[in-house]
């Protein structure tokens, strides 16, 4: 840049790209993906929760009311899948593509044309979901497991689904392996791995993850594509198959992709203790270690989910044991999360609210998994409301709550402007209270006897269905609030400092808010 | 803790559920009446109470941190940001406190599959959506039954006030003797289902085209009811499960009566039965076992499940619907019924539904022809 011209002053780049909406189709750039993504994720969230509180609204009372029960199947499988994969996975991509190279250094992805990409798959992949609601026969109503038989007797929204799922599974894949490459190759001189934040190292291990299972999964839809269409019977015993391989390949993926959806929620978390209570992460080592052993230990326990296909003992000993273990690392991850904020100085702002309601509503969850994880007991509360509070903590009160927390702590530096905070608390209080209406009483049901996925039940369910189906309309209404505090950030509010956070440290907070299009062309070093 | 901490806690739960149903808790595990469905009670109220005393410490100390370390009271940050002792403990305590609590499950796991040498064996299998059982093994062997949901459609509706046992009740229940000890062998025909009665302690997958085994032994008397507990496609919902545990004399009286029910309805299969005959008893075969796909108006849940109602196939070529009925189709729900249903039953329903409704062909399927469809 020798010679600056009045018309780079104004846009610093001498690229010209296109304006309106061929901007958003055709941008390699990490931050225009990163928007996408999360946007489309928000959009999903929404369309699932539609599905969930119609199936609350069924719920409500006995009898069938509102849907009959081969549609109410159809909204639990999309429900499941799309929160799965429309909402959580994409979102965590997107804070991804936005905060990576912000952390790392870097001034974009390494594969900026893949990046557009694998993020342009996903509305293709939920059309295809979505719309299989209006072909003939209706979305698939086998579960968001899609368990063989039972999904081989679906109509026509089964193969759409299939589908859906391979796109997914490609669209993840090429973004793990943006990621991976660029968090190992990209880093800004002295920015070794050690040094990296945490949320860069959760999101390094749930990438290996990502590349790992996605094709196991898209392998068992393959299988049961074929034996729909093509002849095959893998799944088929009078073919020679076995109904509860299916099983096996599905949660040899499954059990990965719950920490697929929890790592980088752990990240997340991690940042933001940290900058709040002014204080240094408590063990950050054993934090990373902690991260590989639960990446490495949910290879060995997926047949926990199957503890009710009849294995014999010695099968059902070796997972209960390993996935016993489980709790041992991410109990070390609360107990540092605890010890972080232990004599700190801490203030609330809303993205501690969420971070400090994520760990304690999550770690309710930790525990009911890990009753769930003894045999004997899971074989009572399997397929049962029990595992649905169990993975609604975790993944609700998990995922999502950490998602919250790091959407409000990085507003700022994504919009510019602060966003509001009696609006961000308002959400969270709302949104905390209303989750343990909605979920907390379905760990009794569970224990007293209602099964999952059912559209009606017996009379003394009755009790807690109806203050389920109460708290859930709270917690979906609860969720506008986001809608109103993010548009009010984007439109205006106070002007956010480069590091609005007293206690923030790393790259991020470096480059002024709202971050330029383009940052770190000159890699900063790191100390 | 055992007898004393279970009576303890449903005590705490009557008392604090506002909606304690017929003496059976509902914020906790139902009652146990086998000996491995009590060892899970006590080991849940165990870990129950070790999982609270770990979650009080653990949040006490945050909670106690977040009141107190804050930058409003004048709390300055420390900067330790290590503690190698520490660390260790908080690793090596939870190992500590896991084995613990995975010694006396594993007992249990060990006990919950030991069926050896039982006393009666009983066959389940899984159909959507219903159970079949036949009594393999011990007394009462030979008797076999299909056990449906007998909860009528209006109070599922909302059209009638709903009974006490609402989807918990069937029209011919399991029936076993007290202090014996059953094996299941658990099996299905089309999807994997799973039989669970929770009192009983048993929760075993029904597997299209394998035999898995469990076993329980009820100590009381009484009647326990339970649901398929995975999902199988449409009515998951409604094909529950009811055992009813009887006392030695009762029961032999029980199998006695089945016994000769089942000499009694044995049909002659070489019997010509009139049109209207046919038809009537085609009727109550379709309601148990077609209608809740094709549906009483025979107007089907189009396209997964096809009309009959002016449909070719049945108004057609009867032995392509005869093919249809006993063979199933493969890869939709319809089920093959020629090992489920008597021929007289096949021939019945048959019949039905090529007089019901608009479909007015006035033929007569007879018995003697799905016996030859047989072969």
């Amino acid at each position: 840049m020798s010679a600056v011209t009045p018309d780079q002053l104004h846009d610093d780049h001498h690229h010209h790209a296109p304006g309106g909406l061929m901007r958003w189709i055709t941008t390699t750039n990490h931050k225009d993906i990163g928007t996408m993504y999360l946007i489309f994720s928000f959009i999903m969230f929404l369309s699932g929760g539609v599905m969930a509180l119609t199936i609350r609204a069924e719920l409500f009372q006995p009898g069938l009311q509102i849907v009959q029960p081969e549609f109410f199947n159809q909204l639990t499988t999309m429900h499941g899948l799309v929160m799965v994969f429309g909402a959580i996975m994409p979102a965590f991509v997107g804070f991804a593509n936005w905060m990576l190279p912000l952390m790392i250094g870097a001034s974009d992805m390494a594969f900026a044309r893949m990046n557009n990409w694998s993020f342009w798959l996903l509305p293709v992949a939920a059309i295809l979901l979505i719309g299989s609601f209006f072909v003939p026969g209706g979305a698939t109503a086998a579960g968001w497991t899609l368990y063989a038989p039972l999904s081989v007797q679906m109509g026509m929204g089964m193969d759409l689904t299939i589908f859906a799922v391979h796109i997914m599974g490609i669209s993840s894949i090429m973004g793990a392996i943006n990621i991976v490459v660029t968090i190992l190759n990209m880093r800004a001189p002295g920015m070794t791995m050690m040094k990296m934040p945490l949320f860069c190292w959760t999101w390094l291990i749930t990438a290996y993850l990502l590349i790992a299972v996605m094709p196991v999964l898209a392998g068992a839809v393959t299988m049961i594509l074929t034996d729909r269409h093509f002849g095959t019977a893998f799944f088929n015993a009078a073919g020679g198959g076995d109904p509860v391989l299916y099983q096996h390949v599905f949660w040899f993926f499954g059990h990965p992709e719950v920490y697929i959806m929890i790592l980088p929620a752990f990240g997340i978390v991690s940042q933001i203790i940290p900058t709040f209570a002014r204080k240094p992460l408590f063990g950050y080592a054993s934090m990373v270690y902690a991260t590989a052993s639960i990446a490495i230990l949910s290879f060995v326990v997926w047949a926990h989910h199957m503890f009710t296909t009849g294995m014999p003992a010695a099968t059902q000993l070796f997972f209960m044991y390993a996935t016993m273990l489980i709790a041992v690392p991410t109990g070390v991850k609360v107990f540092n999360w605890v010890a972080t904020m232990w004599r700190g100085s801490m203030t609330f702002e809303t993205p501690m609210l969420w971070a400090t309601g994520f760990i304690f509503v999550f770690t309710m969850g930790g525990f009911t998994g890990l009753i769930c994880a003894i045999a004997p007991i899971d074989i009572q509360v399997q397929d049962t409301y029990y595992v649905v509070a169990h993975f609604h903590y975790v993944l609700v009160a998990g995922s999502l709550f950490a998602l919250f927390a790091g959407a409000y702590y990085w507003l700022p530096k994504w919009t510019g402007h602060m966003y509001p905070e009696g609006i961000g608390k308002l959400h969270f209080w709302a949104s905390i209270i209303f989750f343990n209406i909605t979920f907390f009483p379905m760990h009794f049901l569970g224990l007293a006897g209602m099964p999952r996925r059912i559209p009606d039940y017996a009379l003394q369910f009755a009790d807690f269905n109806a203050l389920a189906s109460i708290g859930a309309f709270g917690f979906g209404l609860s969720q506008l609030i986001f809608i109103v505090a993010v548009v009010k950030c984007v439109r205006g509010g106070k002007k956010a400092a480069a590091s609005p956070w007293e206690g923030a440290e790393g790259l991020e907070w470096t480059v002024p808010s709202p971050a330029p299009y383009h940052t770190f062309e000159t890699p900063p070093v790191v100390k | 803790m055992s007898v004393l901490a279970r009576s303890a806690v449903t005590m705490l739960s009557a008392v604090s559920a506002s909606a304690a149903w017929a003496a059976q808790s509902s914020i906790n595990l139902q009652t146990p009446v086998t000996s491995v469905a009590a060892e899970i009670y006590d080991m849940h109220t165990l870990m129950m109470v070790i999982c609270l005393v770990i979650f009080v410490a653990v949040f006490g100390v945050m909670f106690w941190s977040v009141f107190h370390h804050r930058k409003s009271k004048g709390a300055v940050a420390a900067h330790f940001h290590e503690n190698t002792l520490v660390e260790i403990a908080w690793t090596v305590v939870p190992v500590l406190i896991l084995l613990g609590m995975a010694y006396p499950a594993t007992k249990t796991v060990i006990a919950m599959k030991d069926t050896s040498n039982p006393d009666i064996t009983i066959k389940a299998t899984g159909y959507q959506w219903k159970w079949g059982y036949d009594y393999i093994k011990g007394e009462g062997e030979g008797i076999k039954f299909v056990s449906n949901l007998s909860t009528p459609l209006d109070q599922i509706k909302g059209q009638a006030a709903k009974g006490d046992n609402y989807l918990l009740e069937v029209d011919n229940p399991v029936v076993v003797p007290v202090g014996k000890k059953v094996r299941l062998l658990l099996t299905a025909n089309d999807v994997i289902h799973a039989w669970w009665v929770p009192a009983l302690g048993v929760k075993q997958d029904a597997i299209p085209g394998f035999i898995r085994d469990a076993w329980f032994r009820a100590d009381k008397e009484g009647v326990f009811r339970g649901n398929c507990a995975e999902l199988c496609g449409k009515d998951h919902g409604f094909m529950p499960i009811e055992v009813h545990v009887l006392s030695a004399e009762k029961y032999a009286a029980w199998v006695a009566d089945q016994q000769g029910k089942m000499a009694a309805t044995t049909e002659d299969p070489n019997k010509e039965w009139a049109l209207a005959e046919l038809v009537a008893k085609g009727e109550q075969v379709f309601a148990a076992n077609c209608a809740a796909c094709h549906q009483a108006d025979g107007k089907g849940i189009p396209p997964a499940f096809p009309p009959l109602d002016g449909a070719a196939i049945v108004q057609g070529d009867k032995a392509e619907q005869i093919k249809v009925v006993m063979e199933g189709r493969a890869g939709t729900a319809m089920a093959a019924f020629g090992k489920q249903l008597s021929d007289t039953d096949i021939a019945a329903v048959i019949t039905y539904t090529r007089n019901a409704w608009s479909n007015q062909t006035g033929e007569a399927i007879q018995p003697a022809e799905i016996a030859a469809a047989h072969n």
